[in-house]
């Protein structure tokens, strides 16, 4: 089941191409990184699936909803984490979180509970202008959870959230998708979305270079695995003599190998290594990270244009 | 029911806000000092005390009423767009007119609030100090303290439509400051010296009520000044509204059509906006 469609979607704000011909489509339970530069066009996608700004061209829709034609009946389970969210200052945590439940019809003592599940417990009674960005950030969290969502959209959710209420949120999220929710989130901490997001689309100046599971990507940028072998009895700058001549190999601080392996010679040349008796002390296989993915696409993309 | 729950968060956060108190504070005391020391040059005997004050209190809220519906007003989209709330509450369950209707009902009933409470202080001040009060009067009194709240709804529209045109809070209120004083003090000054210098030759009776509709403040007084009969002896307008063809419900309609034609528009304009 498809939740959201983005068919072919251009937007212009005079003469900056905020987003340029994206089409990508997000399914149930799917839990999707969006990454990219600042100006990458991701905050314009979200306006664009909440009906906030209109397509220059193409077509979108959320929940069965066209947003674009005003359309809102969707949204009653959708939740939205804008960046840099902000609140009314002169109301509390509890009375924010109670006007918004309302507005989505449901019950209020259930959206209430979601305000300690992102800790704020009882500074929810504080009015919202005293609060910290780390604050606001866990209130806007808690709204974004009101009811049971089936489309999620986060813009930088994790900024000013200090490391436990992380591990707290992506966890929350984590069983939201396996629930059967569609998660769309944005971010710059690429290292925390490699082992939780199913699926990375990559943008670059609006336009979207790279969208697919991290194996997926893995296997098209064709990025080197680095084998890290740590050999006894070697001097300082000798490479073993199983080393291969058409891999790069180098030596790492005195006693590690470190070797730039394409994919599928791996399992070659780990055997290679083993097989030779030498000593070799300890083996690391480090695949290429979803950092050096993000570099790669946008490389390509910008030697393409 | 959007508009509802939109309508009383904002009532929620103009009591936090002090609004709700001190708009109630300062028409509760001028209405209070105008109702004691305005009945001083005439005294006491055998005049309906109510009535003078009826006509000193609507050509004080000719100025502070449509003032404070604009300061309560202007803010109302572009300062929510600039703090960023709106992004968030346009990303729930309900249209952009559901926004701006529930926020204007709000905004009246803070309004409404205000002037029925300072207002009717007055009266009940007047009655417990032993004035005069009759029920011709009483009438007067209370279509005023209505047509006061149909004036502050012209105005919170007005505001509104300045609101969902600008790009930024400072141009709001400096626009609204602008119309203020143009229908506010201006118009009437400049109405006044046309009239003086026309002599009554080129302006037609028909021009003169047409001049004096398209101002929503002078449909006010005409409707406070010369509506009941009264009144119009003490505001020296017995003249005027012998002459005048402008009934009550005429210059109700156009209030009314003041209110609405400015909020139809700021919706327009409204669900128009990108942000």
């Amino acid at each position: 089941m498809k939740t959201v469609r983005i068919c072919d979607v251009t937007k212009d704000y005079g003469s900056v191409k905020a987003v340029r011909g994206a089409s990508f489509e997000l399914g149930q339970g799917e839990l999707v990184a969006l990454i990219g530069h600042n100006g990458a066009g991701k905050t314009t996608l979200m306006k664009l699936m909440l009906g906030l700004i209109r397509p220059s061209s193409g077509s979108i829709e959320v929940l069965g909803d066209n947003p674009a034609a005003g359309e809102f009946a969707g949204r009653l389970q959708l939740g939205y984490l804008p960046e840099n969210v902000s609140f009314d200052a002169a109301l509390t945590a509890r009375e924010t979180q109670a006007f918004y439940a309302r507005l989505k019809r449901e019950p209020v003592a259930k959206a209430l509970d979601l305000l300690d599940t992102v800790g704020l417990g009882a500074a929810s009674r504080r009015r919202v202008g005293t609060y910290s960005k780390g604050m606001r950030q866990r209130l806007g969290l808690a709204q974004a959870l009101i009811g049971r969502p089936r489309v999620l959209l986060l813009d930088e959710p994790t900024t000013g959230l200090d490391p436990e209420l992380r591990q707290t949120f992506y966890d929350v999220i984590a069983r939201l998708a396996a629930e059967g929710a569609t998660v769309l989130l944005s971010s710059h901490a690429l290292t925390e979305l490699e082992e939780r997001a199913g699926r990375v689309i990559i943008m670059n100046r609006g336009v979207k270079v790279a969208d697919g599971t991290i194996d997926e990507l893995r296997r098209l940028a064709r990025l080197p695995t680095r084998i890290r072998l740590k050999v006894s009895g070697l001097a300082p700058h000798e490479l073993p003599a199983w080393a291969p001549t058409d891999a790069i190999c180098r030596r790492l601080n005195g006693h590690l190998v470190e070797i730039d392996a394409a994919p599928e010679r791996k399992i070659e040349l780990l055997h290679r290594a083993t097989a030779s008796g030498n000593s070799v002390e300890d083996v690391d296989v480090v695949p290429p990270t979803l950092d050096e993915l993000y570099a790669h696409f946008l490389r390509q993309s910008e030697q393409a244009s | 029911m959007n508009i509802l729950i939109i309508a009383a968060k904002e009532i929620h956060q103009a009591i936090r806000n002090r609004w709700v108190l001190a708009a109630t504070l300062l028409l509760a005391g001028l209405a209070l000092s105008l109702t004691f020391l305005g009945s001083a040059p005439t005294g006491n005997v055998g005049v309906r005390t109510l009535d003078v004050v009826i006509v000193s209190l609507s050509s004080l809220t000719i100025f502070l009423v449509p003032l404070i519906a604009l300061l309560i007003s202007h803010d109302a989209i572009v300062g929510e767009m600039e703090r960023g709330t709106m992004l968030l509450l346009l990303s729930y369950p309900v249209a952009r007119s559901q926004v701006l209707f529930g926020k204007f009902l709000g905004h009246l009933a803070v309004l409404a609030f205000a002037t029925c409470l300072g207002y009717g202080l007055a009266v009940a001040a007047l009655a417990v100090t032993g004035g005069q009060i009759d029920s011709d009067s009483l009438l007067a009194f209370v279509a005023m303290i209505g047509s006061s709240v149909l004036l502050g709804a012209t105005f919170v529209a007005i505001g509104y439509l300045v609101s969902a045109l600008v790009r930024d809070r400072g141009t709001a209120a400096g626009v609204c400051i602008g119309l203020w004083l143009l229908l506010v003090l201006i118009y009437d000054m400049a109405l006044l010296g046309v009239l003086a210098l026309d002599q009554g030759r080129n302006i037609s009776a028909t021009a003169l009520n047409a001049m004096l509709l398209s101002n929503p403040t002078d449909a006010y007084r005409l409707i406070n000044l010369t509506g009941f009969a009264n009144v119009s002896t003490f505001a020296g307008m017995a003249g005027l509204a012998q002459t005048t063809s402008l009934t009550v419900p005429v210059l109700l309609a156009a209030l009314l059509c003041w209110t609405l034609v400015p909020l139809g528009l700021a919706a327009l304009a409204f669900s128009r906006r990108e942000l």
